[in-house]
């Protein structure tokens, strides 16, 4: 059965129609791309998933449960877990205390006013498994305002990680970064996709990052489905050349 | 670096308390009283309520005052109506302040920025007006009289908290005590953390799992019942309740320790309270425009040093 299955979505800005009746399945352990010039809907489709927004019509079905209208929340308790295009952490904590609220949250313990001491050393255990995988050891006292952007950038991966989600969304993970951070970042989830098979959609502008990761490519303009297959297909589909030469040439 | 750290901080944590525990030694040669500093314990109490929310939540409210006063009615109102005992009377203003802090609370915590203290204040003065119209309960403008503080009864002695100031004094601390301890604790559990997580960033809170508005609803009840504790206190210092407590321009004042005394630290807003106290004592007997000099402080601490006064201190003490 498809983990996430995404039924002839569509929404509506007043007049505007950001998408228009996409549908999407994704199997569990694939890493999808979804790529598109700008103002494709991509953003827009991921906030349809994630549920920073409602569709207009049609319905996203995660693991045979419809989660169309449920509150972000609750479908991160299901296991669907994102990061955001520009990043979202809490910059006047440190790295530590970022990962250790989501590490707590994940282990539901969110309303506790208290907590044994066992429980304290599994988070903070596993607060250092994260801070291990990321690389961000070093810097874990310091606050997460004050790092570089692609710090920041796996300090927000490692915390939606922590979540330890069935489904992971990045929203342009690469965006405003440079050749080196961005080829560790892609080093990074080729690492969680191959190595713990973990279900990733990613939206992505760097070409290079999109084709060395995906197993499947969506393509979106305007707001609608333009092509949708293996990297090998989409590289040689003339409507996707157009789109992006189209844009190139304008 | 971090073992520092902490030692730093039990130092000045034995500093803060040596400090209060002395206040009937150091405050009368300084040409204080002992009731000041019962009343900065008893309004620096309330200041780091509204602090909870606004320092370590993230939200304004603008009408804590209304639960602040309830502690106060509901203290008075035991005390005279119900049972002659101090204890009970502090549970009673307790829950008043907490439980229609609850209520409204969940009306309330959907709003978010001004709209929040928008909605706040006008609570805050829906029951202003409550208490200042029902006279025959409340005394109305003349506020609630006819009860006093009793004596702490332990069964086999009595500790007189009306007569002598100081023993009132330590008993106030004693309760100071126990709600700040409360209050670090919570904030330093797994849910306190999430409160941080609000604060910092409401978006990425959510998108770990949070459930925002409800954990926005715990923490503005939990805020309300400090506030009605403070509230009962407040009542038993003077032994005399009126509706200016639940004023907003009262809210303001809280507000305005909380910021002047440094809104992201937990101490801060008793520096703030201590400050606006004093001010205010010292200030009302010289001039009856002494809000215009406190203001004028607040200013500049808002424009200069926008971390509070014990930001001040702290960075003098670090450096």
């Amino acid at each position: 059965m498809s983990l996430l299955r995404v039924d002839n979505v569509s929404k509506h800005f007043g007049n505007l129609i950001a998408v228009d009746d996409i549908s999407m399945t994704v199997e569990p352990g694939e890493l999808r791309a979804v790529i598109g010039p700008n103002g494709a809907g991509k953003t827009t489709f991921f906030n349809m998933i994630s549920g920073f927004l409602t569709p207009s019509s049609g319905h996203i079905v995660f693991d045979g449960e419809d989660i169309t209208s449920l509150l972000p929340a609750r479908r991160v308790w299901r296991g669907i877990a994102r990061t955001f295009q520009i990043t979202e952490v809490f910059p006047e904590l440190t790295v530590r205390e970022n990962m250790r609220i989501a590490v707590e949250s994940a282990s539901g313990f969110r309303l506790r006013l208290w907590q044994s001491r066992e429980d304290d050393g599994e988070v903070r255990a596993r607060v250092i498994d994260l801070l291990k995988m990321s690389g961000l050891t070093e810097k874990a006292d310091r606050l997460v305002g004050e790092l570089a952007h692609g710090d920041q950038r796996a300090t927000e991966i490692m915390m939606a990680l922590a979540l330890k989600p069935r489904l992971l969304l990045l929203d342009e993970p690469t965006a405003g970064m440079g050749d080196q951070e961005t080829y560790d970042i892609t080093q990074l989830i080729r690492k969680l996709h191959r190595d713990q098979k973990l279900t990733i959609v990613l939206i992505e502008h760097d070409m290079r990052v999109v084709f060395h990761l995906a197993d499947r490519i969506m393509v979106l303009a305007e707001g609608k489905m333009l092509a949708e297959g293996t990297p090998q297909e989409i590289a040689a589909n003339e409507a996707v050349q157009a789109a992006y030469l189209g844009k190139a040439a304008a | 670096m971090s073992n520092q750290v902490n030692a730093r901080k039990l130092i000045a944590l034995a500093c803060i308390w040596a400090v209060l525990l002395l206040v009937p030694y150091w405050m009368p040669p300084l040409g204080g009283y002992t009731a000041l500093g019962t009343r900065v314990l008893v309004l620096g109490l309330a200041a780091m309520s509204v602090n909870f929310l606004l320092g370590f939540t993230g939200v304004l409210s603008f009408g804590h005052a209304a639960y602040f006063g309830l502690g106060a009615y509901g203290a008075g109102l035991s005390l005279k109506f119900l049972a002659p005992s101090t204890s009970i009377s502090l549970l009673m203003g307790m829950l008043l302040g907490g439980l229609a802090g609850a209520l409204l609370g969940t009306l309330i915590v959907r709003r978010r920025g001004v709209y929040f203290a928008m909605v706040t204040i006008a609570f805050g003065q829906v029951f202003y007006y409550i208490a200042f119209q029902w006279s025959s309960l409340t005394g109305g403008d003349d506020g609630l009289r006819g009860f006093s503080r009793q004596p702490l009864d332990f069964g086999l002695f009595s500790i007189d908290i009306l007569s002598n100031t100081n023993n009132f004094y330590y008993f106030v601390l004693f309760c100071f005590a126990l709600v700040v301890a409360v209050m670090g604790f919570i904030l330093r559990s797994p849910f306190g953390r999430t409160m941080l997580a609000i604060r910092e960033n409401e978006r990425r809170a959510r998108f770990l799992g949070i459930p925002v508005e409800r954990h926005i609803w715990i923490a503005f009840t939990l805020s309300c019942f400090f506030m009605g504790f403070a509230g009962a206190l407040y009542a038993l210092l003077n032994n005399f309740a009126d509706p200016k407590g639940l004023h907003f321009s009262q809210s303001g004042d809280f507000v305005m320790m909380a910021v002047m005394g440094g809104m992201r630290s937990f101490w801060g807003p008793l520096l703030g309270a201590a400050v606006f106290v004093i001010l205010q004592d010292y200030l009302s007997s010289i001039t009856v425009n002494w809000m215009s000099f406190v203001g004028l402080l607040f200013v500049i601490v808002v424009l200069f040093f926008p971390r509070g006064l014990l930001g001040v201190v702290r960075r003098k003490l670090v450096s």
